[in-house]
């Protein structure tokens, strides 16, 4: 006899979490739009405020919809347990306002998306808690940056903007050599490319308003833990290992074991920070991760077949994809991301500010906008847009240039999004004065 | 709380209260490869209405120091060592899987110390199949997946927790993962091996709940008859759609359940 194997990711994309409704037999999971949700008798109001009961009490703390998509990201991260956000950045938040206080430390990774960067950079030091940021490709770079203070490592599984695969193995050996945990931002890649917890990531961050949702209709952040990290043993985090003033000494490592972290992060940080996610948002996630696993193969096989082409462009001077001849992460991205590397990816064009800029304006397919992840394709000149306050040298130091053109490729019939790019490549020559 | 329990010093969860002799008294006990945290929601709960609530880890389990012990009665033995180092004269015993095996042996061989029993997710005798123990004995992860998949109902192998935000596979799981070498083999060979279960329920005088999963395929109910018809006046629940990881399962309609004994 042996063990039956778990159910499949695509499979958990489906179902995991969600039941038939209990009250109409409802085969989707329906939006649960209150406020606030019924006792029948005081006892069990006094119940459901003391952690004795499993239920609802008011949509900021937690609510039936948003349930069904948070125990689905926890089934398709491998983790115990998730907390749905108003989004990316509210996870992202609440992660670090759960384990530690003024006078605490983060080593992140340099290549982090602008509002993760702004946050750790710019904000969060007004409240006491500084980062050093360090090169996402030198794990020994993490380990040099560790203080006394620290109390956790941070990076994307694919950073900002270049694509620099982070060696999670590696880093997570770092961060609990040193009794930290090592939280990554999975959003672009998500359970379908990678995952991260089987690698020795402890927290997982993502922006579902990306590539779970799928087309760009809505905001929302997903918060997953491990269960993994053992907080007492690190003696780092009081807020999981000492009684808690604000629950009644609640002692979260005593009493959820391996769920501490999510716990106290939905019993305090959701509770008095409110960053919720709206349940229709929570809604619309779902149905987009039930089509996950479908979406990103072909994301992933557009992303190649748009890659090659740009290759062969000779406008193109540099294309960045992990999986790619000259990426410094080539091997490592065979590694840890053998089924692609995302959809995401940018590339230099010849002519510069100027180039890029008539590039962006001639597509028509392809959106011109600020995000990634949408089933439409999208494109942005970072150099004219998210980067325009940075000169030249500025934008060389992050990787940047001045024809540098960031795409989300989405699931259009890729000749359609290769004529739109032959359209664009016609007029950034133009504009270089290519006459082309 | 740590105490002393034979010369060894062990935990128990009491809900960070001091035990009053002047209230009930309330000792859950948990499952094989388990600990207290098993029982956060109920303990919590009984807290809270007036009860003193030990909610224990065996030893070798949890934060309890030690090796596990190896027999039913052994552990038996030991709870009664809980109520006599907490100076509790009487108590009513919560107990799951191995644990209910525990509380129905204590009932039985230890019988003025124990006002009532509930027995959650149970049956008597609870064979242990060969591929469980023998992965279990070669501290095969295996046998974690075996007893999480077979210990959720078909319908919870997808979640659908009431417990917002809890994976409840990967939360079980991740239980698992942290006890200690050995102490799952243990455990199981333990309740594999205590056969006198029937008789002893025949033994018990004090007023008995089973709480039994409709879908349970570890325990199932079917398998339970021999053990309601040598309890005199068992109270039988049968809790619709739970599996035999009840407290995760159904820990609502359990928690209303354990209020016929408690």
């Amino acid at each position: 006899m042996t063990a039956p194997d778990y159910p499949g990711l695509d499979t958990l994309a489906l179902h995991a979490g969600a039941q038939p409704d209990p009250a109409t037999g409802a085969r989707a999971t329906p939006i649960y739009q209150t406020a606030s949700f019924c006792f029948p008798d005081s006892d069990y109001a006094a119940s459901l405020f003391n952690i004795e009961r499993a239920g609802h009490v008011y949509s900021r703390l937690s609510n039936p919809t948003n349930a069904v998509l948070e125990e689905r990201i926890a089934a398709l991260e491998g983790g115990v347990g998730a907390i749905a956000t108003a989004s990316g950045q509210a996870a992202l938040h609440l992660a670090i306002i759960t384990l530690m206080g003024a006078g605490s430390h983060i080593v992140a990774s340099a290549a982090l998306y602008g509002g993760s960067h702004n946050l750790l950079a710019y904000t969060l030091p007004r409240f006491g808690i500084e980062t050093t940021f360090v090169d996402p490709r030198d794990p020994q770079a993490f380990a040099n940056a560790i203080q006394d203070n620290t109390r956790l490592v941070f990076g994307e599984t694919l950073g900002n903007p270049s694509l620099d695969v982070l060696n999670i193995p590696a880093i997570a050996e770092v961060a609990h050599a040193a009794g930290l945990p090592l939280m990554v931002d999975s959003t672009t890649t998500t359970p379908y490319l990678i995952k991260p917890f089987e690698l020795g990531a402890d927290i997982i961050q993502h922006s579902a308003t990306k590539f779970l949702s799928g087309h760009g209709i809505v905001i929302g952040g997903l918060l997953v833990d491990s269960g993994q990290f053992d907080w007492e043993a690190s003696g780092k985090f009081p807020t999981l290992s000492e009684p808690y003033a604000g629950f009644h000494n609640l002692i979260f490592t005593e009493e959820f074991g391996p769920s501490a972290m999510i716990q106290r992060a939905r019993k305090e940080g959701l509770r008095d920070f409110g960053a919720c996610m709206a349940p229709t948002s929570a809604f619309h996630i779902l149905q987009g991760i039930e089509t996950l696993s479908v979406r990103m193969a072909r994301h992933v096989e557009n992303t190649r077949a748009i890659t090659a082409f740009l290759l062969e462009q000779e406008q193109v001077t540099r294309v960045g994809y992990p999986e790619l001849d000259g990426h410094p992460d080539q091997a490592l991205a065979a590694e840890l991301l053998p089924n692609g590397c995302g959809a995401v990816f940018s590339f230099d064009l010849a002519g510069g500010r100027a180039a890029g800029i008539a590039f962006v304006d001639a597509l028509s397919v392809f959106s011109h906008l600020a995000n990634i992840g949408d089933a439409k394709s999208l494109v942005i000149h970072p150099a004219s847009t998210t980067h325009h306050r940075m000169d030249a040298a500025a934008l060389a130091a992050g990787g940047i240039g001045e024809g540098t053109i960031r795409l989300s490729i989405g699931l259009e019939d890729p000749k359609d999004l290769k004529a739109d790019l032959k359209q664009g490549l016609r007029a950034a020559g133009k504009a270089a004065g290519g006459g082309r | 709380m740590r105490i002393e329990v034979h010369g060894q010093p062990v935990y128990c969860y009491t809900n960070s209260r001091e035990i009053d002799a002047s209230k009930p008294s309330i000792v859950f006990i948990h499952g094989s490869g388990m600990d207290h945290i098993v029982w956060t929601l109920a303990a919590r709960h009984f807290a809270r209405h007036g009860n003193n609530v030990i909610s224990v880890d065996l030893p070798g389990h949890g934060r309890s120091e030690g090796m596990p012990l190896s027999t039913v009665e052994e552990m038996a033995n030991w709870i009664v060592g809980v109520l006599d180092t907490l100076k509790i004269d009487q108590a009513a015993l919560v107990g799951h899987s191995l644990g209910s095996l525990i509380s129905l042996e204590c009932a039985a061989s230890h019988s003025p110390r124990v006002r009532a029993i509930a027995l959650v997710g149970t049956t008597t005798p609870m064979p242990v199949s060969d591929a469980i123990l023998n992965a279990a004995e070669s501290n095969d992860h295996a046998a974690f997946d075996m007893l999480t998949q077979w210990g959720f109902s078909k319908r919870h192998q997808f979640g659908g927790n009431r417990n917002s935000g809890i994976w409840m596979i990967g939360n079980t799981l991740r239980l698992y993962e942290q006890s200690g070498p050995d102490v799952l083999f243990h455990d199981m060979r333990a309740c594999n091996e205590y056969t006198a279960g029937t008789e002893q329920a025949a033994k018990i005088s004090c007023p008995t709940l089973l709480i039994l999963g409709a879908e349970d395929r570890l325990t199932p109910v079917r398998s339970t008859r021999a053990l309601q018809e040598a309890i005199s006046s068992p109270i039988v629940e049968v809790l619709p759609e739970a599996g035999h990881t009840i407290m995760v399962e159904a820990p609502n309609a359990m928690l209303d359940a354990l209020h016929r004994v408690l």
